[in-house]
């Protein structure tokens, strides 16, 4: 039995000193801001702040009797879970892979990180220009397949081309910390198995897989965090949203209504209700899938 | 070395106590280098004033940032504005100073019949007051391609003047083997709120919003459904092909790949640029059967507006900067360089004495569009949330093209749900 290692402060104000410095931190970008986004939503004022008013919950009632921002919660839905079970599986597999090779490694590696230093909307023009009807290469191709690829009139289309895009930009963070993971497992264990007669595929769903799971479960929380907050930029630039509404997910109206188009109480309101689906969210991952990891 | 190095160090010492004065624009390319040089101009041409523009970005990104520096108090003396801006600027009264205000203030005689009525009459307060300075205004024009005209067998130096002509001219060009005979840049401003204009029936009640904030959206008129009904016919056939929000579609007419399209004015200086084939402009087909069209276009572009709470002395320079833009001659250069409108009248009629409308045939369809005689139905649009309810046009009109929706269908929502943004507007700035 190991004996119990704590350390015991003989002052009562040093603990909180040598808090502070994080304290602080988290209270001027996290705190502060959220105050004011809850202060906000409760307001509605005009673009320069001149003129405010109370109204209570009005802004919540907008959003509430808005069909369309109801919709905005199945697109974002589809969007996330895309993003997320796509974006680790394919992650995994590089990382996998990459992880056998001997020869060159480091090479790929640094190919697979790449992407991460794309700007989300850089990444989104991108895939757009690749992927638009009259003047993309990809599209091109698509069409001599004989395939009418269309996303500025076709939804599915539309998702397809932004979940590309999403996932593309998030593969080399995940790729990164699988591949992490990976060579954190003891070799000794996988030589064992391999011995034994345990063929890979076998060796990794029943080795190291299960030795993967808190880094998934990390993964996993991030990439719907991404998902939810960080993918506005990749929506405006590929699809705008559209068409119609099809691949407005919420984040992306908080960014627009409030950076385009300065409403601020009906954008701020949007991100309290963002901000209670993720803690939700994070809520239900560590009640639930928590309980499936082992550390 | 050196001495070019003292020179220089001894011309730019400023004379003393020069006035600097901010502009935060969003002009690029060709259009930046244009707000420069005539900021050089203005600044070579006195000495107590210093005209510093800076580009900010797009016209939604500067606008952000200005707010945002608003409410540090650091806010820039001029703001360059987009249109769908104009009623955001009108209702924050404690964050602009009318122009009207300034010039007066600082002893200009200012005078708002000098300007092109439409111009004027949208920048101007029910009351009378002209609130920011008309800058760069533009409108929507029709561009075809002579070329694939020629090879459809159709009258090259004839545009379709009615939008029964563009189905017909459409059908031949397909039949000619073109895969997109039309497209339609920015659809909201061109098919529905210059549409309304160039028909004479309101777009919004309360004269389009220039009258009052508890105006109410108007596009569900029988000859709007008729109209995007006749859209989403011809997108069946595949005669109008959608091609994005925007401007994005006016590549697909520069690359020959669509052969009529309807956007900006603006939009000339790009293909006289870049197009490898002959194009033409002409102006906005209409519906012959409808009484009063056409009538005139709306604008679109920009002005500029003072920003409040800044120095005396600071708001003559801007009166003086605003007198150097209004003359006719500097006006006149501006129109001719940028494809933009002249936005005087006696800047147009200088620039026809000087013959550059015969020399660049087409480059007058958006001054003669612009310059009839405007009624209470065709002044302008200026509604608030109007970048949300732009949005929202383009949300339902693409419904129609995908084949999801009927005209009446999605015209109905752009009135309700336009209007709950109208609403809200109305209460937020009472």
């Amino acid at each position: 039995m190991a004996t119990e290692k704590r350390v015991v402060f003989k002052s009562a104000w040093l603990p909180w000193v040598l808090l502070a410095p994080q304290v602080a931190v988290i209270a001027i970008f996290f705190f502060w801001p959220a105050a004011q986004a809850l202060l906000q939503s409760v307001q509605q004022s005009d673009a320069f702040g001149t003129s405010v008013q109370f109204v209570g919950l009005e802004n919540f009632r907008n959003l509430w009797n808005d069909e369309s921002y109801l919709e905005s919660f199945k697109t974002t839905a589809v969007f996330s879970s895309l993003v997320a079970v796509l974006g680790l599986s394919l992650s995994l597999t590089l990382a996998i892979f990459a992880d056998r090779v001997v020869r060159g490694s480091g090479l790929y590696r640094t190919f697979l990180i790449w992407p991460y230093a794309v700007a989300p909307a850089v990444a989104g023009v991108l895939w757009l220009f690749m992927f638009a009807p009259s003047i993309g290469i990809v599209s091109y191709g698509i069409r001599q397949l004989g395939m009418a690829w269309d996303p500025l009139l076709n939804s599915n289309h539309a998702m397809a081309l932004i979940v590309m895009a999403a996932v593309w930009k998030q593969i080399s963070y995940n790729f990164l910390f699988f591949l992490a993971g990976l060579q954190s497992i003891p070799k000794s264990l996988i030589e064992a198995a391999a011995m034994d007669g345990a063929r890979p595929w076998r060796r990794f769903w029943t080795i190291q897989f299960p030795l993967l799971s808190p880094t998934t479960f990390f993964l996993l929380v991030i990439n719907i965090v991404y998902a939810f907050f960080d993918t506005f930029a990749i929506v405006d630039a590929a699809t705008k949203g559209g068409p119609g509404k099809d691949t407005a997910i919420l984040v992306y109206k908080v960014y627009f209504d409030g950076f385009k188009a300065m409403d601020l109480g009906g954008s701020a309101a949007q991100s309290v209700v963002l901000m209670v689906i993720v803690v939700a969210l994070t809520v239900v991952q560590f009640r639930f899938v928590e309980k499936k990891v082992n550390y | 070395m050196a001495i070019a190095a003292i020179t220089a160090a001894a011309f730019s010492v400023p004379a003393q106590a020069q006035t600097e004065i901010q502009w935060w624009h969003s002009m690029t390319a060709v259009n930046g280098e244009w707000v420069n040089d005539l900021a050089k101009e203005f600044n070579a041409s006195q000495k107590d004033y210093k005209i510093m523009p800076t580009f900010k970005g797009t016209y939604d990104e500067s606008m952000t940032a200005a707010v945002a520096a608003f409410r540090a108090g650091n806010a820039p003396h001029i703001l360059q504005v987009f249109e769908v801006g104009t009623a955001t600027m009108m209702a924050s009264k404690g964050a602009v100073v009318p122009v009207g205000k300034v010039m007066t203030d600082a002893g200009y005689k200012f005078d708002p019949k000098v300007y092109i009525p439409a111009v004027a009459g949208y920048y101007t307060s029910p009351a009378g007051q002209m609130l920011s300075f008309p800058f760069n205004s533009s409108t929507t024009v029709f561009y075809y391609n002579k070329d694939a005209f020629k090879a459809a067998g159709l009258d090259t130096e004839k545009a379709p003047a009615t939008w029964a002509e563009v189905a017909l001219a459409a059908a031949k060009l397909k039949a000619s083997g073109h895969k997109c005979p039309i497209s339609l840049s920015w659809q909201g401003w061109t098919q529905l709120e210059s549409f309304s204009a160039w028909h004479n029936v309101e777009f919004a009640s309360k004269q389009n919003g220039l009258a009052g904030l508890d105006a109410r959206m108007k596009v569900n008129t029988p000859l709007h459904i008729r109209h995007i009904e006749n859209l989403a016919n011809m997108a069946k056939q595949g005669l109008f092909v959608y091609k994005g929000r925007g401007n994005v579609p006016e590549a697909s007419f520069v690359s020959g790949e669509c052969a009529m399209m309807t956007t900006s004015s603006g939009f000339y200086g790009n293909v006289k640029k870049n197009a490898k084939f002959a194009f033409g402009l002409a102006p906005l087909p209409y519906y012959q059967d409808v009484p009063g069209a056409p009538q005139n276009t709306v604008i679109g572009g920009a002005s500029l507006w003072v920003m409040a709470g800044k120095k005396a002395e600071e708001y003559k320079g801007i009166a003086k900067f605003f007198d150097f833009l209004s003359k006719p001659e500097v006006q006149s250069a501006s129109h001719k360089r940028t494809g933009y409108l002249p936005i005087t009248t006696a800047a147009y009629q200088l620039t026809e004495k000087s013959g550059f409308y015969k020399e660049n045939p087409g480059t007058d369809v958006a001054v003669t569009q612009m310059v009839r005689k405007v009624t209470d139905k065709s002044r302008g649009i200026r509604l608030g949330n109007y970048v949300q309810i732009r949005a929202i046009e383009d949300e339902e009109l693409e419904q129609v093209w995908a084949g999801k929706k009927t005209a009446k269908e999605a015209l109905d929502a752009i009135v309700k749900r336009g209007n709950e943004q109208l609403e809200r507007f109305e209460k937020a700035n009472k």
